[in-house]
Formats: C-alpha cells, structure tokens, sequence
C-alpha cells in the first residue's frame, strides 16, 4: 500500500496506453467511439489469452484504470461465472463484472444530465 | 464537376479546415495526463485499504472506478472536463474518465431533445457501441473456454 515503485510503474503504463491511443488518433483520425471501442475490444482479447493478470500484477491501476480493464473485466466475469454455473454463466459473468461502473455511468451521466445545461459554444 | 473531383476537393478543404494539433506534444500530453489518471485511480485504492482494512484489493478497485467515474462526469457538467480533454486527448479518453464522459456529455447535450428520447437515449450514442461490443465480445470468449 502507498508503495512508490508501484506509482511509477501505474504511471509508466497508464500513460503507455493512453500514448498509444493518441498515436492511434493522430495517424488514423478514429473518433472516440472507435477507440474506446477497439481498447474494450483489445482488453477482451488480453483476458482470453491469459495476459491480462501478468500486466494487472504488474501496473495494477495502470491497465485496470484504462478501458482495457473494462473489457478485460467482462471477458473475465464470463469465463468465471462460465466455469461455476455453465452456459448461464456466460451470459450473467460479463455485466455482473462490471456491473458497478455501467451502473454509477448511468447514474452520474443521468444526474449531471439534468442538474446542467450545455454552454453554447464561443 | 464529376463525383470523384468533388469529393477530392470536399477532402482538401475538410484537411484544410480541421483544427491542427501538433504531434509531438499532443503524445506527451496524453501520456502524463493518462498516467496521472490511473495514479488517482491507484490513490483511491490504497486509501480504501487504509481507511477499511477489510475491504478486498477488489472491491477497493471497484470503488477507485467507481470514483474516478462520478468525478468524470461532475468535471463533465461543469465544463472542465473538455478543457482538460482538449489538452491531452487520448489521456482523458483511454481511462474510464473517457467512457464516464461519453455518457454525461450528450446526456447535458441533448437534455432539450426532452428527458426521454434526449437525455435517456442519446446518452449511449457512444456508451451504446462500447456496451454491445464488449458483451458480445466476453460472451464469444466465454462460450469458447466452455469448450477447451
């Protein structure tokens, strides 16, 4: 807890990954959807090889933090609850995992939806 | 004018009337601002530990998403959000924040499209993608650890 070497290491690849993603939008011109949507994706594909636990003992927040986790987490969730409870499994692991950020998304994004207004751009 | 020469020339002129943003520092930027992010996200983790000792390392990971997630989309509504965004790009977009963004920001957006069919749709006009691809994706993977 608190361990410096493990900030420098959360650092290091938190900021890789979102380095990588700003390579990617200034060479290909992705919007933002399609980014978030092939780092969930890749995040996924980490998780199914089995490369994601290394990297997450390794960096900790630094590959949870990013959207990769969030994909990771689902895939993981279905491969869990797919392994105790069969087919069902599948279908209920993926969400249940991650069912804490879907839930305070929609819950922030409602809330701040209706408490502001958008400024008109200058 | 045929269609190919016009569209060569709409190319041109949309090349010639995007916002240019240099290379080189816009991938410093998004690194330091991307890797001070997950640093918060760390921060929040080893906090929960501290102040409840039996909190699991995966629950406290949860909630430093959790934060990080409410934080994002008050920085949204306020308007701070897009300033910092516009500084460090993917830094912003790559971590949760960006996801926890993609919902609050057209929810304030098209809140005078009406509550229901504004503010309740269009909020996952982006969410919406990243939602089905990746329970489509973990299901795929699921079904097929089923089987080896």
């Amino acid at each position: 807890m608190f361990d410096p070497i493990m900030y420098l290491k959360v650092f290091a690849i938190g900021g890789l990954v979102c380095l990588i993603g700003q390579i990617l939008i200034i060479t290909t011109k992705m919007t933002s959807a399609r980014i978030l949507v092939s780092f969930l994706l890749l995040g996924v594909a980490l998780e199914a090889l089995g490369l994601f636990q290394p990297i997450k003992e390794f960096a900790g927040s630094g590959i949870t933090i990013p959207i990769i986790g969030f994909g990771a987490s689902l895939a993981h969730g279905a491969i869990d609850a797919g392994n105790t409870m069969g087919l069902l499994g599948v279908f209920t692991g993926g969400l249940t995992a991650t069912a804490a950020g879907i839930a305070a998304a929609v819950l922030a994004g409602y809330i701040v939806g209706l408490i502001f207004n958008s400024k008109t751009k200058k | 004018m045929n269609e190919l020469e016009r569209n060569e020339r709409y190319n041109a002129y949309v090349e010639a009337k995007m916002p240019k943003t240099k290379p080189w520092p816009s991938l410093f930027h998004a690194f330091w601002v991307g890797g001070l992010i997950c640093c918060l996200g760390e921060l929040i983790k080893d906090l929960c530990l501290y102040f409840f000792p039996y909190m699991t390392t995966q629950d406290a990971a949860t909630w430093s998403l959790v934060a990080l997630i409410i934080l994002a989309a008050l920085f949204t509504g306020l308007g701070i959000f897009d300033r910092i965004g516009a500084y460090a790009g993917a830094g912003t977009i790559i971590p949760i924040t960006g996801f926890s963004n993609s919902i609050a920001s057209p929810a304030v957006e098209f809140k005078r499209e009406g509550l229901v069919f504004g503010l309740m749709s269009k909020m996952f006009i982006i969410a919406g993608p990243v939602i089905v691809s990746g329970v489509v994706a973990s299901i795929v993977v699921g079904i097929i650890y089923l089987f080896i």
